[in-house]
């Protein structure tokens, strides 16, 4: 259950993202999903890498600025409707979102959900309960291609 | 806990009258001893008779370390070589050093002042001095030296350096109080946790006084905690005595001038006009009773602020802030004086930066802007944008409370902001003016 995300920190510099990710990949780590949250000055790019331990090691080495976070990832069926539905389910439960991003899966049919939630496990029994899928740590990394 | 009381605590306006005795005395005998005093008197049609009041110290004409030197070594000495018993130089990183020298007298009221400043601390008779400021030239470790003797404490003269010895005699000679850079104590205590010590339990210390070197109240906090004792500032210059100039009570809201034998006076750097109460600006001091080098308004180029009001523990001479900066480094923005060390200690005080920053100062149509450029702290760095703006606003709000100014601040990536020893590169500033 809880899924590593990795956040970096990030001034706009032309090119900046283009470095990180350049460096990532000369170190064999696939980035499956990534996400940029900006401000006029900077962003927190985060990703869902498939060795999250190495590219903290990786990244810090060359002086960013890293921090892990768990967050939840879920299936959502590709189908109208359904992300709202999880997502009233959540708020009845009190359960506060703070960021969630949306990935299509082609191949399945259904989009991946990465949720960050502070009360990681009772949201995932809540939604595993109503028979949302919440995905692994394993299989995000090999869904997410 | 006084060393002096009846000077200490003295009625403030004999202490005046005091200092205006002592400065029509020290005025004549420069303007009759010392060539360089003449001649900027006469220059600026100063007569020394005119004083009648301490507010005229402000026709007096300044004078600055140039002065000094190009008085290298003794042209500003108003007695002769044979009067003089010490002594000491500063270090002159840029160009030459300055010399300073002490009659018997002098080096009498500087054990005075020092004993005064070390019983701000508790000082006693019965108690072990540590003495880690340097012996040499350098005025820390004697002026620490003569003040504890005369109070009758013991003195460890272990001076710098040999950190491992130093923890160990601390130890073992049960020293009590500890004198040094505030930097210096934090390596000691560090070094003893190190060597299997636990300072609050092996060691007897019960105060310190710091000195010689700019420090915050965070690191006070440190300090006081690593140690387990009191820290007090003390504040000095060779030029104006050593140390033993001013030095914190134990309120520790500013630090009292021993204000029987020095005048002191802020005033704005630019203009040269004297500031009022409670504003920063550049110390200036007049030596009112040193015989060897008499000093005569003297820009210290130290940035502080005389602190209004008076102090619960009863001493009645002026409390000078905690200097914070050098007026080397002065920005004047929008009309307002701005000193890079003053955003330092903001950001000293803010738990989740480092002090590491960039002042970026521009000028768009006709207004200046000032931006802070603070590098994030990888320990606080969080992924959601709103807790890394409450923190750039947060940033903002308490540098603007000491500023006065509005300022933009920018989050950037650690370690990218030079650095470099001594004077960091802080500023730039791309006014075409
Ligand atoms: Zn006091």
């Amino acid at each position: 259950m809880g899924v590593d995300q990795i956040s970096v920190f990030m001034e706009n510099r032309e090119g900046r993202l283009a470095e990180m990710t350049k460096l990532l990949g000369e170190r064999g780590i696939n980035v499956r999903a990534l996400f940029v949250a900006d401000t006029a000055d900077y962003g927190i790019a985060r990703m869902i890498v498939d060795q999250p331990q190495k590219a903290i090691d990786v990244l810090k080495a060359d002086g960013y600025t890293v921090n892990r976070t768990q967050v939840l990832a879920v299936e959502v069926p590709d189908r109208p409707g359904s992300l709202s539905g999880i997502l009233s389910m959540l708020n009845e439960a009190k359960l506060n979102i703070e960021y969630l991003y949306c990935f299509a899966d082609p191949e399945r049919e259904t989009a991946l959900g990465i949720m960050r939630i502070e009360e990681t496990e009772r949201a995932t029994e809540l939604l595993r309960s109503s028979g949302v899928r919440v995905l692994e740590a394993e299989d995000v990394y090999s869904i997410l291609k | 806990m006084y060393w002096n009381r009846a000077i200490e605590c003295m009625d403030r306006d004999r202490l005046e009258e005091l200092q205006l005795k002592r400065l029509k005395e020290v005025l004549a005998r420069v303007y009759e001893k010392v060539p360089l005093y003449r001649r900027k008197f006469d220059a600026a049609g100063f007569d020394p008779r005119s004083v009648n009041a301490l507010d005229d110290i402000k026709n007096v004409p300044f004078s600055t370390k140039e002065d000094m030197r190009e008085s290298y070594p003794f042209d500003m000495f108003a007695v002769s070589l044979k009067e003089v018993v010490r002594i000491h130089a500063s270090s002159g990183t840029t160009g030459k050093s300055t010399v300073v020298g002490y009659t018997r007298n002098d080096i009498a009221v500087w054990a005075e002042l020092m004993a005064r400043t070390l019983a701000n601390a508790g000082t006693t008779s019965d108690d072990v001095v540590h003495n880690a400021y340097g012996y040499g030239l350098f005025t820390g470790g004697l002026g620490v030296h003569y003040g504890a003797e005369k109070i009758g404490a013991s003195v460890i003269p272990i001076s710098g350096g040999n950190t491992r010895r130093q923890v160990q005699i601390m130890a073992d000679f049960g020293s009590t109080i500890l004198a040094c850079t505030p930097s210096y104590s934090l390596f000691l205590g560090e070094s003893a946790i190190e060597a299997g010590y636990n300072p609050s339990k092996d060691f007897k210390l019960k105060a310190g006084v710091f000195g010689a070197e700019p420090w915050s109240e965070s690191m006070r906090k440190e300090i006081e905690e690593k140690l387990n004792i009191l820290a007090i500032d003390i504040y000095g210059l060779s030029e104006v005595i050593g140390p033993g100039v001013a030095a914190e009570c134990k309120e520790k809201n500013g630090l009292h001038v021993n204000e029987d034998h020095f005048l002191i006076e802020v005033i704005d750097p630019e203009t040269g006009e004297n500031a009022p109460p409670g504003t920063l600006g550049e110390i200036v001091f007049t030596s009112l009773t040193k015989e060897a080098i008499p000093i005569i308004r003297y820009r210290t180029r130290d940035i502080s602020s005389i602190i209004p009001g008076s102090c619960p523990c009863e001493r009645t001479h002026a409390r000078m802030a905690r200097v914070s900066g050098r007026t080397d480094d002065m920005l004047i923005i929008r009309g307002i004086n701005v000193f890079p060390s003053q955003i330092e200690s903001v950001l000293l005080e803010i738990e989740e930066t480092e002090p590491h920053y960039l002042l970026v100062v521009e000028r768009k149509g006709h207004l200046d802007t000032l931006e802070v450029q603070v590098e994030v702290d990888e320990k606080h760095f969080s992924d959601e944008v709103r807790s890394l703006e409450a923190l750039e606003n947060k940033i903002r709000r308490e540098i603007e409370s000491i500023l006065q100014i509005s300022v933009d601040v920018k989050l950037v990536e650690p370690k990218t902001i030079q650095r470099s020893e001594g004077k960091a590169k802080r500023v730039v500033d791309k006014r075409q003016i």
